[in-house]
Formats: structure tokens, C-alpha cells, sequence
């Protein structure tokens, strides 16, 4: 447990604390990406350079500005003044009990006692190949997945256009 | 194709930048306050008063009628009337004025003062650099500041000066020749009346009858010859 | 004589070497790497800001010039008649920044509104601890990911944008941020895959590798940038304006054009924040023309090899410069894309010449040894310029005789 880890978990647990408790909707986005930032920063903790480095440019650089969008062009600029509908203690005991069946697990697993395995030297040239010749499916499934999203915003922006002529 | 214009754009503005060092079409900037654009003959700022001899006060052509102070829009003319006459350029004995002041901070430059002006005096100057740090007084000015000689005014608007000089010129030849025919008509009429005198006195003393002493009813009307 | 000029070369790193000898000896074990970083960090926040400086005042000159009048002349040495052409511009237009009323909107999220000069400020910073500045001057080597931080980096910026425009509670300064986002993400696509067709070339991420790769010699003098190749040219112009218009730089500076927005997403900025956010953008115009320099003109490399002797730092600022005022010139000579040609121009127009361009990059590569160098280029140039006229066609044909709907 070093120093920077415990900065590190420690400003990704409360951003996202943050981004739970939050009343104005944006300060909860803003929150949401600091958390996103100190996943990165864990990432790179973890020697894994370009999964850290992809984290900032796909979730900071894009999903976060997904989400702003998705504020803004719902709910518009007014702050958010309602009050909580359900009182907050009574997710309280769910919490405590998932987060105990989950450390039960944990802990019983032989995780504890196995030996570190020595951290391969992975380098970006041996990701892609991989990604080209062991994993080429899944990337082309992503590929046309992605596809199908855009093509949804194309017809979804063109409807818009056609209702206002 | 894309891009020629851009292209096309470019080569001009290079053209631009590199002339505009030697060029001096290219580069039309008036470094004020270094250097200066004369201005036009048709400039106007605001009013000035004209004086005509060497001495300000004296020769101001202004005989504080009030007409520009009543035909101002905005009113920022404040005339005193004097409570002596002095002489103007025809002569006449006129009034002239105690106080002067325009407030150029209301002064809206429309002319009106010079156009209803029936004696030429207030006339539109081309000075603008009038900034004062006194909001209020230093925009007063007073007919000391608002005296301008008739050379300056025919340097900064030469045909206009033309034009009043000529006016002024053409009221002086006709109160001169109006004051030549009264003279005249007065010299005819003072030399009818003492030649009718002088036959008085010759057909007078001759035939000195009692009715005599009664003075002559009608003298006999000047001879025409006369 | 040619170690003189390698000293001349070195002296950054044999500066930064020398000082740390003598500190290793007076202070602890665990300063020495943060020392390390603070005198990497030291020249590039000393130059660039004092660049930024005289790039503004060189732009309002140089614009002038090409409009037909002067630009600032007047202000030199402060507190002196000496005048210096108008060179002391930056230092009043400094003053006056740092002594203007902040004035924040009493409606504005002030919190979000503080933050959003200074979360556009530090990544816009740390993108240049990539850049190779010269030989062995790369102040942090990432031998894995360096392109990939730099992009990383790039797109952290959008938020900041966003958070400018939202929290000044202001109609305009929120159209403003929307408009620039969206023209920020359309035009990183472009970017990105620019830079990636010399990626697959160079056969690395690493920076300071991209400009190794460029390091052989050919014909005996000509350094073999991968601007001297079809994909290289078309390439980097494609990535020149993609930077343009992710620097939000005229003909592409819709969100915050005067005449359109007033000042779209820092509208309700002033004084310092103000003077950060100028900062800012100027500083990311600086490290796009940087990595541009990287990637396609051959980093700190010189054109031919004979003019080596010249210091490799030196080439770097002097191209930089050269961008800087390429980039002058079409503010100068263009006039604005409205928001939808900006939008059409990425989407329809550069995308799919990038895509070309990374085709015809791997047709290059792997024609090397198998076909002639002639028919290689006019090959290259054939396949790159035949879909730029097609859809350079499909722009022109858009302007037609206006039709005025409710007019007839």
C-alpha cells in the first residue's frame, strides 16, 4: 500500500462518492470524471501504459463529453432543486450486505495465497498483434457495433431534420 | 478545384504584405498625431466668432442680436447684451456682447447659428482637439477663445470667407451709397433752402411796405435752373 | 569546429547533467527524480509562454500589414520614450490582464467557473513533455505510448470548454461551448488518423522514435522527412488543418469569433482568466505545429544533412516559427466556415481523405523494394489526388444560385 495508491483510490472513491450525492447533475458529471481520471491513474500504477492513457482519451475525452451532452440537451441549464425521493438510509443495509457477501468471496479465494506471477513485458506492438490474430473477432464485432451506433445517430439526427421541413 | 481559391487568397495577401513595406497604396495609414490629413473645405467642429481688426474685442463683428441663441436647438449659446454701443464696420453705433459662451458638450455642430446669422460674425471652425480633463468648465468657451481673426477664417474656408467678405463688402458699398444720396438729397435741399433765402433777401429790403414785416407766405418755389 | 557545435547542440542536457552532479551531493535521495523533472520543465515554461508573447504581438502586426495598415507600434521599453516597432505590446497587454476586475456572473457556478481556465491550462502544458525539442531533448520519453499521451491529453481539453461555457450561465457562452466540442470531436478524427498513418509507417509511438525514423539519408543529403513522400505531404496538410480547427483558429474559430458570439464560451471571463484561456489556446496552436513538426517535418532533424551543423533545437524553434506564421497568413486571408461546412468539411471531406491517405501509406510501404521510386510517387499522387478532386467537387457544387424561399 503505497503512498500513491492510497492518493489514488482515495480520490477515485470520493469523486465517485461525489458523483453519487451530488444535487446539480453536472457537478455529479464533473465528479464522474475524476473518477475516470483516478482509474487511469491506477492503470498506470500498474505498469499498463496504454490502457491507461486509452482510459483518459475514450472515457475522459469522449464518454464524459457524451454524458455532458446528454445533460445539456435533457434537462437544459436550470440546477436540479429536487429533493431526494427515497430517504437515503434505507439503501444503507443493501450496501453493507453486498458489500459483505462480496468480500466474503474474495476472501475465500485462493487470490490471498498465490504467489505474484511475473508481470509479462507487454509492449504496444505485441497488443495489436494480438488484437489482429487472436482477438481479430471480438474487434470486428466492436467495429460494427460502433457502426450501428453511428448509423442510430444519423437517422436519429435526419428524422429531426424532415419533422422541422 | 478545392483549394485554388485558398490558394489564390493567399498570393494576394502576400502581395498586401509585401508591398504595404514599399508601396505607400498599400499601406494608407495616417500616423496621428505625427502626421496629420488636412481637412476638407467642408469640415465643421464647432462655432467661432470672427473678428476683424487686430485687436479681438474690439472689431468682433457681433452685435449681441441673440438671434443664434434663440434658434439654437439644443440652447447652448448664453449671450449678455452690453449696455454702451460701440461702432460697427458700417459705422452704426451697435450693441455688442458683455458674455459669449458656447457649451460644446451640447453643441451639436447643425450650423443653425451661422445659417440665421444676418451680421456674418459666427461662423463654423474645424478645431477638434478640445479635450479637458474639466468636464464641466473647461467645455465652457468663452468669446476670448470663440475671437477668430477673418485671415484665419479665410484659410480654413476659402470660399465661404469669400462669399461673407463679399456680402459685407456689397452692405458697406450700399450704406455708402445710401449715405452719398442722402447726402446729396441733403446738400440739394440745404442749397434750395438758401437759394430761396438768397431771393428773399434780394426781393426783402427793395419795397418796404407795413406788410412787409409779415414773412414772406410761399416763396416762389426754387427756380429750376437752380 | 564540429565540437563546438555539438556542444552548442548538448548544452541543454549537459546543463541539466552538471547541475544535478552538484545536487546528488547536497540533497536527499528522493528529490533527485523531482529535481530531475523541474529542470526538464524549466526551459519549456520559460519559452513557450515568452513565444506566446511575441506571437501575439507579431500577429497583430503581420495581420495589419497584410490589411493595408500598420500594426501596434507604438509600445516598447514601459517607462521609456525608446519604442521597438511595438515589441512591448505583450508586456502592456500583460499588465493590463493581470490588473482588470474578475468579474464573475452572480448567477455562475463559481466553483466550475474557476476551474475551467486552469483544467484547460495543465493538460495543455503537459502535452509538451512529449515533444522532442532536439537531439536527446525529449523531456519525458515514453518509449511505449508517447503519441497516445499527447492524444490523451488533447482530449481532455473538451471538457474544460464545456465547463467554461456551462457555468457562466450565459445562452451564448453554452451555444458557443456546444459548437466548439462538436467541432473539437468531428476534427480529432482526422487528426488522429493522420498521425497514425506515420504511426504504422514508423512502426512505433514513441515521439523521439518517429523522429529517428525520419534520420536516414538519402541521394547522399536529403534527410528522408515524411513530408519528401505523397502520403507525407497531403498527410500533413490534411493534420495542419485538422490542428487548426481543433486550436480553434480562423478559418475555423466559429465559437469564438467577435463578429458571431462575441466571445462564445469565455464570454463571461475576464482579467486573468481571460489572459489563461488566450494562454492556453495559443500554447495547444504550439504543441499541435510541435507534434506536426514531429511527425512529418523531421522533429529537430535538418532537410539536408550538410546544414547539420546548425544546433537541432534551433531547427525545431525555426520551424515551429515558420508554422506559426503559416498559420497567421490564413487568418489573414480567410474568412470564416459557418458551423454546418465546418461539420460537412470534417465528415465528408477529410475523413475519408485520411483513410486514402493511410491506404496509400501502406501501398508505399510495401511497393518499396519491388517498384521503382517514379512510379511509386506518380502513383501515389495519381491514387491521392484523383479522390481529392471527386470530393472537392462535391463541396463546389453546393454553391449554386440562392434560392430565397419566401421571396418569389
Amino acid at each position: 500500500m503505497t503512498l500513491s495508491f492510497a492518493i489514488l483510490a482515495g480520490l477515485t472513491v470520493g469523486s465517485a462518492v461525489a458523483a453519487m450525492s451530488l444535487r446539480n447533475l453536472v457537478h455529479c458529471a464533473l465528479g464522474l470524471v475524476l473518477t475516470f481520471a483516478g482509474l487511469a491513474g491506477l492503470y498506470l500504477q500498474l505498469n499498463a501504459e496504454f490502457v491507461g492513457f486509452t482510459q483518459i482519451l475514450v472515457y475522459v475525452g469522449a464518454v464524459a463529453i457524451l454524458i455532458v451532452f446528454a445533460i445539456l440537451l435533457t434537462r437544459g441549464t436550470e440546477p436540479a432543486n429536487e429533493p431526494a425521493a427515497v430517504s437515503p438510509w434505507a439503501g444503507l443495509p443493501v450496501a453493507v450486505l453486498a458489500f459483505l457477501a462480496m468480500a466474503a468471496a474474495v476472501l475465500a479465494s485462493p487470490v490471498d495465497k498465490r504467489l505474484a506471477a511475473p508481470v509479462p513485458e507487454v509492449s504496444v506492438k505485441t497488443l495489436g498483434q494480438k488484437l489482429m490474430t487472436d482477438y481479430v473477432l471480438p474487434l470486428e464485432v466492436l467495429a460494427l457495433l460502433l457502426t450501428a451506433a453511428m448509423l442510430g445517430a444519423v437517422i436519429i439526427a435526419m428524422k429531426d431534420k424532415e419533422d422541422l421541413q | 478545384m478545392l483549394g485554388t481559391g485558398i490558394l489564390k487568397g493567399m498570393v494576394e495577401t502576400a502581395k498586401n504584405f509585401a508591398g504595404s513595406y514599399h508601396d505607400p497604396e498599400r499601406l494608407t495609414t495616417v500616423e496621428y498625431p505625427e502626421q496629420r490629413i488636412a481637412p476638407k473645405e467642408n469640415a465643421r467642429q464647432f462655432p467661432m466668432l470672427i473678428h476683424d481688426t487686430e485687436d479681438p474685442m474690439k472689431g468682433l463683428r457681433c452685435v449681441a442680436c441673440q438671434i443664434c441663441e434663440k434658434e439654437c436647438p439644443p440652447q447652448c449659446i448664453y449671450i449678455v447684451k452690453s449696455k454702451d454701443k460701440r461702432a460697427d464696420y458700417k459705422g452704426q453705433m451697435q450693441f455688442y456682447p458683455a458674455t459669449f459662451d458656447i457649451d460644446i458638450s451640447v453643441c451639436m455642430s447643425c450650423q443653425i447659428c451661422v445659417e440665421v446669422c444676418p451680421f456674418e460674425s459666427i461662423k463654423m471652425d474645424t478645431e477638434f482637439e478640445l479635450s479637458n480633463t474639466d468636464r464641466f468648465g473647461g467645455l465652457l468657451i468663452h468669446k476670448e477663445q470663440l475671437a477668430k481673426s477673418n485671415e484665419h477664417y479665410r484659410k480654413i474656408h476659402p470660399a465661404d470667407a469669400a462669399a461673407s467678405d463679399a456680402v459685407l463688402a456689397a452692405e458697406v458699398a450700399k450704406a455708402q451709397a445710401k449715405a452719398k444720396a442722402d447726402a446729396e438729397a441733403k446738400a440739394a435741399k440745404a442749397a434750395a433752402e438758401a437759394k430761396a433765402k438768397a431771393d428773399a433777401a434780394v426781393a426783402g429790403p427793395v419795397p418796404a411796405p407795413a406788410t412787409s414785416t409779415a414773412p414772406q407766405p410761399t416763396s416762389p418755389p426754387a427756380a429750376p435752373a437752380a | 569546429m564540429a565540437e563546438v557545435f555539438q556542444a552548442i547542440d548538448q548544452f541543454p542536457v549537459t546543463l541539466k547533467t552538471w547541475l544535478l552532479g552538484h545536487a546528488a551531493g547536497v540533497m536527499p535521495e528522493w528529490a533527485l527524480p523531482l529535481l530531475s523533472a523541474a529542470l526538464s520543465i524549466t526551459p519549456i515554461l520559460a519559452v513557450f509562454p515568452l513565444l506566446f508573447a511575441l506571437t501575439t504581438v507579431i500577429e497583430r502586426k503581420g495581420l495589419g500589414r497584410i490589411q493595408n495598415r500598420r500594426g501596434p507600434n507604438r509600445v516598447g521599453i514601459p517607462l521609456t520614450n525608446i519604442r521597438l516597432a511595438g515589441f512591448g505590446q505583450f508586456i502592456a497587454d500583460g499588465i493590463k490582464s493581470l490588473t482588470k476586475e474578475d468579474i464573475v456572473p452572480r448567477s455562475a457556478d463559481k466553483v466550475v467557473h474557476f476551474l475551467a481556465p486552469i483544467a484547460l491550462l495543465i493538460p495543455v502544458l503537459l502535452t509538451y513533455s512529449v515533444l522532442p525539442f532536439g537531439r536527446n531533448m525529449v523531456p519525458l520519453d515514453l518509449p511505449q505510448t508517447g503519441l497516445l499521451f499527447f492524444f490523451a491529453l488533447g482530449a481532455s481539453t473538451e471538457l474544460s470548454v464545456f465547463m467554461a461555457g456551462w457555468s457562466s450561465r450565459n445562452k451564448y457562452s453554452l451555444l458557443g461551448a456546444m459548437r466548439a466540442i462538436a467541432q473539437m470531436v468531428s476534427y480529432e478524427i482526422p487528426l488522429i488518423l493522420s498521425a497514425l498513418t506515420v504511426v504504422m509507417i514508423a512502426g512505433t509511438l514513441s515521439l523521439s522514435g518517429i523522429v529517428e525514423s525520419q534520420a536516414e539519408v538519402r541521394f547522399g543529403f536529403l534527410h528522408s522527412w515524411h513530408l519528401f513522400t505523397p502520403w507525407g505531404l497531403v498527410g500533413f496538410f490534411l493534420f495542419l488543418t485538422a490542428a487548426a480547427a481543433e486550436a480553434n483558429r480562423t478559418p475555423f474559430d466559429l465559437p469564438e469569433a467577435e463578429s458571431e458570439i462575441i466571445a462564445g464560451y469565455f464570454t463571461e471571463y475576464s482579467g486573468f482568466k481571460f489572459a489563461i484561456f488566450f494562454l492556453a489556446e495559443y500554447l495547444g496552436l504550439f504543441a499541435m505545429c510541435g507534434l506536426g513538426i514531429t511527425l512529418f517535418l523531421g522533429g529537430w532533424l535538418p532537410p539536408f544533412k550538410f546544414l547539420g551543423f546548425i544546433p537541432s533545437w534551433c531547427w525545431f524553434l525555426g520551424k515551429l516559427v515558420a508554422l506559426i506564421l503559416l498559420f497567421i497568413w490564413l487568418r489573414g486571408t480567410l474568412p470564416r466556415l459557418r458551423t454546418d461546412q465546418l461539420m460537412g468539411f470534417a465528415w465528408k471531406f477529410l475523413l475519408p481523405m485520411t483513410l486514402i491517405n493511410l491506404f496509400v501509406a501502406g501501398l508505399w510501404h510495401l511497393s518499396v523494394t519491388s517498384v521503382p521510386m517514379t512510379v511509386r510517387w506518380i502513383g501515389g499522387f495519381a491514387l491521392l489526388a484523383i479522390p481529392y478532386w471527386l470530393l472537392g467537387r462535391g463541396f463546389e457544387a453546393q454553391v449554386g444560385k440562392r434560392e430565397y424561399r419566401f421571396a418569389n
